[in-house]
């Protein structure tokens, strides 16, 4: 029915994979996968992923206000925070009430050497982007035996 | 192996995704509400563009289903994620007295809204008592 751009399709297998490698979201030794590692339902979302050359954020927040988004690099720590106002409709008998409503905060660690100067951001369909460059220094270099 | 739940039925909490042909199926937060007018159903489906949303109405079942689109440079690998599939699904069932002829739909940042207004000759009335 749908067909779906191959490099999407592929990172997120790899991520399904990884994830059963590791025995789910805590890891193999039911240790969690990461000291700021969040319950599962927590909002948004968040994957991370990086090349050699940038590492790449993507937090699931649909329906947000981009204004209220405060997003802050300190040396390899992401910080998203913000707020999603849901209206309730007093008349109304609600039956499911799912959704996230209220403030919100992550804290990420990343590759030691992403570079805070080097950030851009956008909103598109729900999802925050968020690219950071990393540093020449961080990158593999190849050595050749003399 | 698809998820069901009656819109008028109240569930509390949200079940795992599940896993079925080796995908693994996101199951969309939703909030759904009554009033005079009909059910609004409101589904966070964040990286689902309008041309990947697929709503379907077939005998009082109602489908939503979505993929995700993100845009990934090349090269880059996992390193922690909490979204691990690429497909949102979730069915619910309608009532009779919902007019699926008229539902509005609308998708913006993410966030599906659908409309359901009921039957105009359903739509409940206030009777009046006349004291003697």
């Amino acid at each position: 029915m749908f067909s779906y751009p191959t490099s999407v399709d592929s990172l997120f297998n790899e991520l399904a994979r990884l994830s059963r490698d590791l025995g789910g979201p805590y890891g193999a030794w039911g240790m969690p996968a990461s000291i700021r590692a969040a319950a599962r339902g927590t909002f948004p979302a968040i994957n991370i992923g990086a090349s050699d050359d940038e590492v790449e954020v993507y937090a699931f927040a649909p329906g947000i206000d981009t204004s209220s988004l405060d997003i802050s690099v300190q040396r390899n720590v992401l910080t998203v925070a913000g707020e999603r106002k849901l209206e309730r409709q007093p008349e109304a008998e609600y039956y499911l009430n799912e959704r996230m409503s209220g403030t919100f905060r992550r804290v990420m660690s990343l590759p030691d050497d992403v570079d805070p100067d080097k950030v851009e951001a956008n909103y598109r369909d729900g999802v925050l982007h968020i690219r950071m460059q990393r540093s020449e220094q961080g990158k593999p270099r190849q050595i050749r035996p003399q | 192996m698809n998820e069901k739940t009656d819109m008028t039925t109240a569930e509390r909490g949200r079940t795992l995704p599940r896993q079925g042909d080796g995908e693994i199926e996101l199951l969309p937060a939703v909030d759904i509400y009554e009033n005079d007018a009909g059910i609004t159903l409101e589904a966070d489906l964040p990286g689902v563009s309008k041309d990947r949303l697929d709503i379907q109405i077939d005998h009082n079942n109602l489908t939503i289903e979505g993929e995700v689109a993100v845009e990934v440079s090349e090269n880059v690998k996992p390193l922690y994620a909490d979204v691990r599939g690429t497909r949102y699904r979730r069915s619910f069932s309608l009532s009779p007295e919902l007019d699926t002829e008229n539902v509005d739909a609308n998708l913006g940042n993410g966030v599906l809204s659908l409309k359901i207004p009921k039957r105009a000759e359903l739509q409940p009335r206030r009777i009046e008592v006349k004291a003697h």
